[in-house]
């Protein structure tokens, strides 16, 4: 195969004001401008968008999910950060 | 009574916006990758959109009750008062999306002209289609730019496509009797007032495309009285065949 | 399904780490999603990529018997809905082609591996579009066929099959609707109309069953997809599902299906059909089919004519690049 890939774009959309971007899902293009436009053609052809952003793939970095242990596990533990760790007494209703 | 120039003003615009989408229908599933097949059918869209609003509205000026499909599909060659332009092929994308740049070019002042009409129907359909061919000239700009400043033979393609094309826009700045009775209502626009700003859109991306202006030259007309190039009975044929064939059919 | 080919036996079990291999099992059966990251066993990895892309490839070859007639559709109302139809179905083989993707493969390779004929695509795609009633039963059947395939693949182990998949469905959920609106008019009009669609439903009958693959008792490798859940019902239960749902609205258009051994089991509620011709299904699979030849010669028509174009952006992209790092 001869051609040259054209670059993958990630698209990131908000619904609504007061939402924030979420990912909708990618196109190629060759480059930004044409990126934001295929975003738009592509990905909301039924009002699904007020605001697009698209970042090239490759600048995403990830975590590698091998380190899921290191990187997450250790937040199980920390149940008092969760309201419900709490006990009110009966009188108060809510808090 | 019937308003014949501002039913006939309404049939023009209808039949541009029909035929030039009919030619963008051709790409769907065609197109050289799938964003663009889908943002060229998104125009497509658009102007039938367009197409359906005139014709309807230009059915009710004309009150012999002839509905959108009426006019769109039960008319010949000699009654389609499209601009030639619209119905020039699409020998390639270049072609297509030269064709697209220069007519949006003019398309987006107009309809933005035209949401001042005295006529709140064309104000209103103005007021939506100025920011779709506000999108349709962003969208062709752009690949005009990028053919031009491309590779060479994206270069020598868009170029050809231009110097093809050029001969075709004089038609979009005529004003006849048609025009003119309208413009003096405040209805329509006279195209000569937004040559200018044409004018600087094109200039500005031909520069940007690293193509030249065409020497103003012999422009064609012939398109608003019926005078067609060859294409349009092609493009009709099939565009018409079923309302033709089964006359009574509803679809 | 779009993925019929897969009902060929294919793929070689590698060697895998027992452990790892327990412990992605125990993941699936938690119903737990499986991100492109994760660990996979290498069969599950090309059993997707096979799978969403002879998806992806059906949805874009689909777009040209239905585009058959979009310079053909007889009211400017049927036109845009036609178009709007035949770009989700480029809009969905886009989506899928991303979600490949995140395994590994570029949307050229897998175009590549289309125009090439290495890839298969839906057996539905190779028959003919002959009257306008064709572009309503193929909104009916075909697209009734694949969402009662789509649905269960939104709950698909893998997760970006499962979002593309949860995105469509939401996005075809017209499309069903229009064909049968579309026979519904032809059915009120006239005689010739009617016709029409008798005949449409007559042809494209029984390519719709073969749709679902064949069947379970000549389906040899469902077993791994349905452990995996990427298939979480067999050919034969979607079929019979689909021919469920659809006898009723066929009493309701007014027209009968071609099936002469089409009848309701009082017992089970079913409706008994008869045998697909199982023969016509393998040798248009094979490449047989009538326009077979004729889609992939559009296909690469389209995307060989469409190189200079691609090269072009790419070749602006790089001289803006370029004057950007050297200003």
């Amino acid at each position: 195969m001869s051609e040259q890939a054209t670059p993958l774009w990630e698209v990131f959309i908000r619904a609504r004001n007061g939402m924030s971007h979420r990912h909708a899902g990618s196109v190629h293009a060759a480059d930004a401008e044409m990126a934001l436009q295929a975003a738009r053609d592509v990905y909301t052809r039924r009002g699904e968008g007020l605001s697009i952003w698209v970042v090239p793939s490759a600048a995403i970095i990830a975590n590698d999910p091998d380190e899921k242990g290191e990187m997450f596990e250790p937040t199980a533990s920390k149940i008092y950060r969760h309201p419900t760790f709490y006990e009110l007494p009966d009188e108060v209703a809510n808090m | 009574m019937t308003d014949t120039a501002l039913f006939t003003y309404c049939m023009r615009l209808a039949d541009d916006s029909a035929i030039l989408s009919q030619r963008l229908g051709e790409w769907c599933g065609h197109a050289s990758h799938l964003e663009e097949d889908i943002a060229l059918t998104n125009i497509a869209l658009d102007l039938i959109g367009h197409a359906r609003e005139l014709y309807t509205y230009a059915g009710q000026i004309e009150g012999k009750g002839r509905d959108e499909d009426a006019l769109c599909f039960h008319r010949v060659e000699r009654e389609f008062n499209n601009l030639l332009l619209v119905e020039q092929p699409n020998d390639d994308f270049a072609y297509a999306i030269m064709r697209q740049f220069l007519f949006s070019a003019f398309m987006h002042p107009f309809w933005e002209a035209m949401m001042n009409s005295k006529d709140e129907q064309l104000a209103g359909l103005a007021a939506k289609a100025e920011k779709e061919a506000t999108y349709h000239l962003r969208h062709s700009a752009e690949w005009v730019i990028r053919l031009g400043d491309g590779t060479e033979e994206s270069h020598n393609r868009i170029n050809n496509a231009l110097e093809f094309l050029w001969m075709y826009t004089g038609e979009m700045f005529e004003c006849d009797e048609v025009v003119s009775s309208l413009v003096a209502k405040e209805v329509a626009i006279d195209p000569m007032s937004i040559k200018h700003l044409w004018d600087e859109t094109v200039n500005t991306v031909l520069v940007r495309a690293n193509l030249e202006r065409p020497t103003e030259s012999w422009m064609q007309t012939g398109g608003r009285k019926g005078e067609h190039s060859e294409h349009l009975g092609h493009i009709l044929s099939p565009m018409q065949y079923l309302q033709r064939s089964f006359p009574q059919a509803q679809w | 399904m779009y993925t019929q080919a897969l009902n060929n036996p294919a793929v070689e079990a590698g060697v895998e780490d027992e452990e790892k291999l327990a412990a992605f099992q125990a993941r699936i059966d938690r119903e737990e999603k499986i991100e492109p990251n994760d660990w996979m066993p290498a069969a599950y990895r090309k059993t997707l990529v096979r799978q969403i892309s002879q998806h992806a490839h059906s949805e874009v070859v689909g777009m040209l018997p239905e585009g058959n007639w979009v310079t053909r559709a007889p009211s400017l109302k049927r036109k845009a809905i036609l178009l709007a139809k035949i770009q989700d179905e480029g809009g969905h083989g886009l989506y899928l082609y991303s979600a490949a993707e995140t395994l590994g493969v570029s949307r050229e390779e897998l175009v590549d591996q289309l125009l090439t004929g290495k890839a298969k695509y839906s057996s539905i795609f190779n028959y003919p579009t002959l009257n306008w009633a064709d572009v309503g039963a193929v909104g009916w059947l075909v697209d009734g066929a694949a969402i009662m395939n789509q649905i269960p693949l939104c709950r698909c182990s893998f997760g970006p099959y499962s979002r593309a998949m949860i995105r469509i469905c939401k996005e075809e959920s017209f499309h069903q609707r229009q064909g049968y609106d579309l026979l519904v008019a032809m059915m009120k009009g006239t005689a010739e109309q009617q016709e029409m669609v008798q005949d449409a439903v007559n042809r494209l009958w029984w390519p719709a069953l073969m749709m679902f693959g064949p069947s379970d008792k000549d389906s040899k490798h469902s077993a791994d997809s349905m452990k995996w859940k990427i298939k979480r019902f067999t050919n034969d239960e979607l079929r019979q599902k689909f021919v469920d749902a659809t006898v009723p609205q066929a009493k309701v258009l007014g027209i009968s299906l071609p099936d002469p051994d089409l009848k309701l089991n009082e017992e089970t509620g079913h409706w008994e059909h008869g045998e697909p011709d199982w023969d016509e299904f393998y040798n248009t699979i094979k490449g047989n089919g009538i326009c077979n030849k004729q889609r992939m010669k559009d296909r690469i028509k389209a995307h060989e004519d469409g190189a200079w174009v691609r090269e072009a952006a790419q070749a602006y992209a790089a001289k803006q690049a370029a004057k950007k790092s050297a200003a």
